[in-house]
């Protein structure tokens, strides 16, 4: 079910509708039928991947919880009774049958994301054969609930988070449908207190979650898909598109990415705030970032802060990387202190590269953000001493100029999401600078690969319209200034923009109704 | 209580705002069919005859609204007639605008083109619009929109018009506003005129096909128009116009013979038929033979009209006072048309067979 199809907007209002007639106890339970529903549609294998998940993750979650507490009971019944060496050889076979739980828990979920989403690729490392591996079905949303479920693991065995007893609770958790398509990935704490609450109708939050929907929609049908098809175009031919139309493509793409996968996080937020579950923010004006460490700090902040938590800090804690530590400062001294983060970054960005993909272009694009990342943060000392000698480094001018240097790292970075070989990407990266004419970026030309004059015009008015409201954003929340406006301007604000969706937006016949980007990953 | 008021008042101000801007829009944007393609506007035109108690209803694609026409049928044997056929017809679209049809009366004869047999699948959602739009809302069309629709189509853009044309704000014309409520009827008790020549001089030949059987679903529709009829006493008659092209395959044929013969239909192929109805395709149709002009159309209504009034008894309905008024003007109407297309395709009117057959 496309969150821009008929059939998810009627969906979402019935279940609107049904969620605040029922008795607040039962919402909940609401929530997750239609999950449940959202999964079958889309295919029953998927809900049998996802309910095997929350009952895995449940499972591993209760024995964790139960184990602490017979730890905790024990140690409290034989208080002054036992030697302090006992008590640490107690709490140490204790974690270990934790973890075992923990691993086991992760490696049952992760296992099945690799073989339903990788398995053809690390095969094909090893094989020149086909496999058959390439008809199993990647089940909707696996990579984010699969993360998500797994942080829960993790949180429950840190003790940071109790387990949820609940086995239909925890399915909810793990199944929630605004998030399947492209996350927010939430954390227990985070999201459990509001998606099991009780919720009234209150029509603040309702007003602001439809204003969020109808935004996200904006930025979807008007801007992103009306790039799609260009897109497509111009990265299906790589051998045949080059020079000037790779340019055209990197920017374009990187247009059609933010408003496809911030306008999709809109809506889900949005869909999720007029059931009253508060969603976790997943962005934050990531193209006003005037470097590539802030980029990461502003965009797909849930997916940043998984891998910062749960891969970032074992790794970097983990005896191999302590050993690497202790060699590293023996033989580099003071300069090999960052040896660790480096490595312990490495790892994140590959992880992170495969995430989002089975396939080498990805893990290319993740090592390459961590070297641009080590680079910057080894340059460091460099740059400062640069910005105190020259005087404009505090300007807004140079933080403009900071802000279009990011973007342009981050367009061609992304290149490597669009074409499907690293040599493809490379050849064409290459051809920017061989085969471009300037004259052909502004020529005929650029309107035979699936935009007419007309989309480009449109597309650079929203492009218009999504930078005065990020600039707004920068110093408030813009629903909230608009609220505070007479109610004839707003009505007109609001209508106006639902307007423009209807009428410009790029849906229904002659229009490819376009996956959000994000659903592949 | 004096905000409640307040809150109420402006709650349906707004309302009322939307409603009203989306219906205007709604209005400008859907299409015309006054002029350039206009068949999409035969279907709704129906709707607007004051009388509709028809006692001959053709349903059909273009192989009806352009091969027989309603008056010929009055003026030479006063046969109250309507063609309701649009652009690609599918056979389950035509059973349904002959249900539709029975809503105002039931005709004594329903003939049934059965080109659209070859079809088991709509093939293009233009047509589908331009067949089940004009529609009122009824089960027929509900029925209609859901035997038509293409994969992807989706039922609420027939609920909602503006949900499929919300694009067409680019492309609007001075006629999107001058016919925004009331559009001028194109057709002549559903019939599509053309006064100007194209002799057929060359037919392309068919290509061989896979399989030449008719689809289940075309055989479904071809049951229920069937059954509809002998539900409700209607005559029914199968017919194939003489169009040249697209190629009606002998083994099409075959089986439209053994279904007649099974059910003890009559069927008429007018290509079999085209000396005895007198058909020159140097001077009868307006593009090569694939539709007839006004000389092929007059003609054949003027056999067929014999064969519906000799042979089914279809009632001389001249001398009732209202019908008789009523095709006065459809007359004069339909004249003033010829003469027009006389003057844009550069036609003398008196070589048309209409004129040439009266002076004689």
């Amino acid at each position: 079910m496309l969150f821009t199809s008929y059939s998810f907007i009627g969906f979402t209002g019935v279940l609107l509708s049904v969620y605040y007639l029922v008795p607040r106890r039962l919402q909940w339970i609401i929530l997750l039928i239609s999950s449940c529903v959202f999964y079958w549609v889309a295919n029953p294998a998927s809900l049998i991947y996802v309910s095997f998940t929350a009952f895995t993750i449940w499972g591993c979650a209760i024995m964790i919880d139960r184990d602490y507490g017979i730890q905790n009971e024990y140690i409290r019944l034989n208080k002054g009774t036992i030697s302090k060496e006992d008590q640490k050889a107690f709490k140490a076979r204790h974690k270990m049958i934790r973890e075992i739980w923990t691993s086991f828990g992760i490696f049952l979920n992760i296992g099945i994301l690799i073989v339903t989403k990788y398995f053809s690729f690390l095969a094909g490392l090893f094989t020149v054969q086909q496999n058959h591996f390439t008809d199993i079905i990647v089940p909707l949303g696996i990579s984010f609930y699969t993360l998500q479920a797994v942080g829960y693991l993790i949180d429950v065995k840190r003790g940071t988070i109790k387990a949820e007893g609940n086995l239909f609770k925890m399915l909810l958790f793990v199944s929630f449908f605004p998030q399947v398509i492209q996350g927010p990935i939430s954390r227990f704490s985070d999201l459990s207190v509001s998606l099991f609450g009780e919720h009234e109708p209150e029509r603040k939050e309702i007003n602001f979650a439809l204003q969020r929907i109808l935004w996200g929609y904006f930025k979807k049908l008007i801007v992103a898909d009306r790039i799609a098809p260009a897109v497509i175009t111009l990265v299906s031919d790589p051998a045949k598109y080059r020079g000037a139309y790779v340019i055209v493509a990197l920017v374009l793409y990187t247009i059609e990415l933010y408003a496809d996968f911030t306008g999709g996080i809109d809506i889900s937020i949005g869909v999720a705030g007029i059931l009253g579950v508060k969603v976790t923010e997943n962005f934050r004006r990531p193209y006003f970032s005037t470097s590539l460490k802030e980029y990461w700090r502003r965009w797909h902040i849930t997916m940043s802060q998984w891998f910062r938590e749960f891969v970032f800090y074992p790794v970097s804690t983990s005896k191999l990387v302590q050993g690497i530590s202790k060699f590293a400062r023996k033989h580099l001294g003071n300069r090999g202190k960052k040896v660790p983060v480096y490595f312990s970054s490495f790892i994140v960005w590959v992880a992170t590269g495969l995430w989002h993909g089975a396939n080498w272009t990805f893990i290319i694009w993740g090592m390459l953000n961590w070297l641009i990342l080590t680079v910057s943060e080894e340059l460091e000392p460099v740059y400062a001493a640069f910005h105190k000698k020259v005087g404009f480094s505090n300007s807004y001018g140079y933080k403009v100029f900071m802000c279009f240097r990011t973007i342009l790292l981050i367009c061609i970075l992304n290149l490597f999401d669009c074409y499907s070989s690293v040599r493809d990407t490379i050849s064409v990266l290459a051809s920017i600078i061989t085969e471009t004419e300037l004259g052909e970026l502004f020529s005929d030309k650029m309107l035979t690969i699936g935009m007419s004059g007309l989309d480009y015009v449109i597309v650079l008015a929203g492009v218009f319209v999504m930078l005065a409201v990020s600039l707004i954003q920068e110093k408030g929340d813009v629903r909230e200034y608009i609220w505070k406006m007479p109610y004839a301007i707003r009505f007109a604000i609001w209508f106006a923009l639902f307007l423009s969706v209807l009428l410009i937006g790029a849906y229904g016949i002659g229009y490819d109704a376009n996956q959000f980007i994000y659903n592949r990953f | 209580m004096k905000q409640r008021k307040k809150s109420i008042i402006r709650f349906l101000a707004s309302a009322l705002i939307v409603f009203l801007v989306l219906f205007l829009l709604q209005r400008l944007l859907i299409p015309k069919y006054a002029t350039g393609i206009v068949e999409g506007a035969f279907v709704a035109e129906y709707y607007k005859e004051e009388n509709k108690q028809f006692d001959v209803i053709f349903v059909g694609d273009c192989e009806v609204y352009e091969n027989f026409s309603p008056v010929v049928l009055w003026e030479e044997y006063g046969i109250n007639s309507y063609i309701r056929g649009s652009a690609e017809q599918y056979i389950w679209q035509s059973y349904y605008l002959l249900e539709d049809s029975l809503r105002y009366n039931t005709p004594q004869v329903a003939v049934f083109n059965i080109q659209s047999l070859q079809f088991n699948e709509s093939q293009s959602e233009a047509y589908n619009r331009m067949s089940i739009e004009g529609m009122k809302w009824t089960q027929s069309k509900v029925n209609a929109i859901k035997a038509s629709m293409t994969e992807d189509e989706h039922f609420l853009d027939y609920v909602f018009p503006i949900l499929r044309y919300h694009s067409r704000w680019s492309e609007l014309t001075s006629d999107d506003l001058k016919y925004m409520f009331k559009s001028p009827s194109v057709s002549y008790n559903g019939y599509f005129m053309r006064v100007d020549t194209k002799p057929a001089d060359y037919v392309p030949e068919g290509r061989n096909l896979p399989d030449y059987s008719f689809g289940d679903k075309a055989w479904y529709y071809m049951d229920m128009i069937r059954e509809l009829c002998e539900k409700n006493g209607i005559q029914l008659i199968m017919v194939k116009a003489p169009s040249l092209y697209p190629t009606w395959y002998d083994e099409y044929e075959a089986q439209v013979v053994e279904y007649s013969h099974k059910y003890d239909i009559p069927y008429y192929n007018f290509l079999e038929l085209k000396e005895a109805v007198g058909l020159d395709y140097s001077t009868d149709t307006y593009d090569a033979g694939l539709h007839l002009n006004i000389n092929g159309a007059e003609k054949m209504s003027h056999y067929f009209g014999r064969i519906l009034s000799d042979e089914y008894g279809v009632t001389d309905r001249r001398g009732d006072v209202e019908l008789d008024k009523i095709w006065m003007k459809n007359i004069n109407d339909y004249e003033t048309e010829i003469d027009r297309q006389c003057i844009l395709y550069g036609v003398d009117r008196n070589s048309l067979f209409r004129y040439s057959r009266k002076d004689q």
